[in-house]
């Protein structure tokens, strides 16, 4: 697993402590508006995972670039929106569910990529198996790494 | 694959991702939040369902709305990334490299399973 840059630490450490209004962790309960957008964010985010599924079919030994794809951009994605709306926008009730867990959720999977993994061990290609599976993760982590270091070097700028 | 089945994509896949924001909420509450065992749960027990219905001699469509739909969009690799990295900021190495190998590792034995009942069924 790839160790945080020693700049990113470095930023991370200089003021980057969230705005006195974010303290109060005071979280209203899932209400219609939350409920509504965690909805309409999966229900997007899961047709384009299952469009581009069904649009590029493979066979159990090849690399599995629907998922693949999917999984580090909703990633990247997630990192950028989580940070952005953590610390810099204000304190809102719908964007992080219908972005964050609507969206990225409904558009990354883990069960499809466990079962890909289970394939490949079946059709013994081991390698590939353990490639996949390393790809995803490094990637993945590397992905919420990197858009998060973007979102926290323009608000840095910008200060 | 008709307009029909994909007006069921997005249905299925916005329940599917508000089973997972309960689930969650629901596991937090219990364990607390110090580990994301919420995401774990979800996913493992995501797996396992997929791994049986990829068992079972579904048709396309079918495979498509309660596989590619229904548990795929329950489950999430995203959220499993980010809680990752943040725990890694945190500089809680351990229960970072914990959360990637125990959901790799029962995520891959649950979705066997599941596949093994799928197929005896």
């Amino acid at each position: 697993m790839p160790e945080p840059a020693a700049d990113l630490t470095v930023l991370d450490d200089s003021g980057l402590s969230p705005p006195p209004r974010r303290s109060s962790r005071a979280r209203p309960r899932a209400d219609g508006r939350e409920v509504a957008a965690v909805f309409a964010g999966g229900a997007l985010g899961t047709l384009a995972r299952a469009a581009l599924a069904e649009g590029f079919p493979h066979s159990a030994t090849a690399w599995p670039w629907p998922t693949f794809a999917v999984n580090i951009v909703a990633a990247f994605l997630l990192g950028y929106f989580v940070t952005r709306l953590q610390e810099r926008l204000p304190l809102s009730s719908y964007r992080r569910p219908l972005l964050g867990t609507g969206l990225c959720g409904g558009l990354s999977t883990f069960s499809t990529m466990q079962l890909e993994i289970v394939r490949m061990l079946d059709a013994h290609a081991w390698g590939l198996a353990v490639g996949y599976a390393a790809a995803s993760i490094v990637a993945g982590y590397a992905a919420i790494q990197l858009s998060t270091a973007v979102v926290r070097r323009v608000r840095v700028r910008i200060r | 694959m008709n307009v029909l089945v994909w007006a069921g994509v997005v249905v299925i896949g916005g329940a599917g991702s508000l089973l997972r924001f309960y689930a969650d909420g629901l596991v937090s509450t219990v364990a607390g939040r110090d580990f994301p065992l919420g995401t774990m749960v979800i996913n493992v027990s995501g797996a396992v369902v997929l791994g049986l219905l990829s068992g079972l001699a579904l048709s396309s469509s079918q495979s498509l709305l309660f596989g590619t739909a229904a548990v795929g969009s329950y489950t999430t690799f995203s959220t499993w990334m980010l809680e990752t990295q943040r725990l890694t900021e945190e500089r809680q190495y351990r229960k970072a490299v914990l959360n990637i190998v125990v959901s790799l590792a029962l995520g891959i034995a649950a979705a066997a399973l599941g596949r093994l009942i799928g197929m005896h069924l």
